[in-house]
């Protein structure tokens, strides 16, 4: 696929490389030192680092400042924006301040459902949707217009990602909606926390005999567990996650102590049977709250020294 | 049809106590069929009224009357003749009839008996769930006749997101995901192809979003 933007991880991905990305919450407050020090932590060992848009609807500092500070300690940012929090003019409007910072990368979501969050008796917004947020970042970049059809200058130049769910239902659709995306213009996925190989594997092999994953790089998302009692969590409690029943019982059989031990080794597991899917292009490292632990993983798992964008 | 529900009594008590004079006036459209506000509800509330007044020592007349319709002058017009008895009205009415009422009464207060829900269906008696948010701008021939406006809880028009499970919304396995029953719905359409078209942005001028809404017939008018 041809380099379209300057982003740092569309080389990357372009040169043939396994990209490795993670992720960093913001705070729940206005100190910037947090993000810094997370920043810090992996930096060495990503080549892009997402910010989290007031994950599970929870209000924290927003994505795009927290993405600027990232630029002015020279990494590279990647801006998660969910469509419901913003009208059409919101998002246009922090795509183009994004773009003004040369932040050059985006993941196109819909976001959590505000009742899970800290404001359950607020809005949702929802004027337009995660399929549509794609089409129109590639509007203003390609086009170089607005919704509006009024011209941009110095449109955004933004590598386009969305997230998708292998494991979601209904299941028959989950390969349509990839294509879905994929006519919408998006560039890159990045998947929800993979557990379920054997699904995994079966949705890319779907993929793949459409045709799919010649027009789309995906990242294979990860998330280590830190107890059993999250593997549990993720199973039973989080929608849209599949955790097979050996996985967690192989948490729970672990001493207490040895716990996120295991869990990292899982993880690490994981991402090698991973490096054999066909069309696998990267990890996406979601460390929660335990971004200390990526460097391990990413090292571990052989995706360490990072390559040189160029 | 409007689907309403009873507001808590201790709420129109609050609202109503400086009354002396009360007419509690249903309606005999929608919010009888949703039963919170037709003849037998008037009667109800009337009844609860004035043994609550009588506990409080209050000589309050409370008088019930229950309109074919509420959203329409030539029905509101009945009860011209007795409004100077009556210091208040509580309406039973969907919010459109409250409105209608206040607008025709001028000097009258005018209290809301019922929260006014959704534009939905009777699934079974007690069971009213929603179809419709009136977005004037009908999707419904490209999603299998559901409409996602109003049954996905982020109004996905390209869904379902990554939080469907079983057939059920992430937000409640009572709800069921809108998107779940489209695709079933095109799948027994043979017509699953169509899930693939990419929806684009919706003009929501049409909606709320265009500010207070009309439908003007030249043609019918007189």
């Amino acid at each position: 696929m041809k380099v379209k933007t300057p982003s740092k991880l569309e080389k990357i991905l372009a040169a043939g490389h396994l990209a490795v990305t993670s992720e960093c919450g913001p705070p729940r407050g206005s100190d910037p030192v947090v993000i810094e020090k997370k920043a810090k932590l992996i930096k060495d060992y990503v080549d892009a680092i997402n910010i989290t848009d007031n994950q599970t609807s929870v209000t924290r500092m927003c994505s795009l400042a927290a993405c600027i500070r990232l630029k002015m300690m020279g990494l590279e940012p990647v801006l998660q924006m969910v469509t419901r929090d913003r009208n059409r003019i919101a998002i246009q409007s922090d795509i183009l301040g994004a773009a003004s910072f040369d932040i050059y990368n985006i993941l196109c979501l819909s976001g959590d459902h505000q009742s899970f969050g800290d404001c359950p008796t607020g809005q949702n917004v929802h004027d337009i949707d995660s399929m549509q947020l794609i089409q129109t970042v590639r509007h203003m970049r390609d086009d170089g217009k607005f919704l509006g059809g009024d011209d941009i200058s110095r449109p955004p130049q933004l590598f386009v990602g969305a997230a998708a769910n292998p494991f979601a239902d209904p299941f028959e659709i989950r390969v349509p909606r990839l294509a879905k995306k994929i006519a919408a213009g998006v560039e890159f996925i990045q998947t929800q926390c993979i557990y379920d190989i054997d699904k995994f594997e079966l949705w890319m092999k779907m993929a793949g005999d459409r045709g799919l994953l010649d027009k789309v790089y995906i990242l294979a998302g990860v998330t280590p567990f830190k107890s059993a009692g999250m593997a549990r969590y993720m199973k039973n409690r989080v929608p849209g996650i599949e955790v097979p029943d050996e996985m967690v019982k192989r948490m729970a059989d672990t001493p207490k102590e040895k716990q996120p031990e295991e869990g990292i080794k899982i993880c690490i597991e994981t991402i090698q049977r991973l490096k054999e899917v066909e069309g696998v292009r990267g990890f996406h490292v979601m460390a929660i709250e335990w971004e200390e632990k990526v460097p391990e993983i990413v090292e571990k798992s052989g995706l360490y020294p990072r390559p040189n964008a160029g | 049809m409007i689907v309403a529900d009873k507001k808590p009594i201790e709420e129109i008590i609050e609202e109503i106590k400086a009354h002396d004079k009360i007419l509690i006036l249903g309606c005999n459209e929608c919010v009888t069929v949703c039963e919170a506000g037709g003849k037998k509800e008037v009667g109800v509330l009337a009844s609860a009224l004035r043994m609550y007044f009588l506990n409080q020592g209050r000589n309050v007349k409370i008088d019930e009357v229950t309109l074919e319709r509420q959203c329409d002058h030539e029905y509101l017009e009945e009860i011209r003749d007795r409004m100077d008895q009556y210091d208040a009205v509580v309406s039973l009415a969907c919010g459109v009839g409250v409105q209608f009422m206040a607008e025709k009464y001028h000097n009258t207060p005018v209290y809301p008996g019922v929260n006014t829900c959704f534009l939905g269906a009777t699934e079974k008696r007690g069971l009213w769930t929603e179809r419709c948010q009136a977005c004037g701008q009908c999707i419904l021939a490209s999603t299998g006749g559901i409409c996602p406006v109003s049954r996905c809880a982020k109004r996905l028009l390209n869904g379902p997101c990554g939080g469907s499970v079983r057939g059920s919304c992430e937000i409640n396995k009572e709800i069921d995901c809108a998107w779940q029953l489209i695709v079933d719905r095109l799948k027994a359409l043979n017509r699953l192809d169509d899930y693939e078209k990419v929806c684009s942005l919706k003009d929501w001028s049409f909606d709320r979003a265009g500010g207070p809404r009309k439908v003007v017939r030249e043609d019918v008018q007189q």
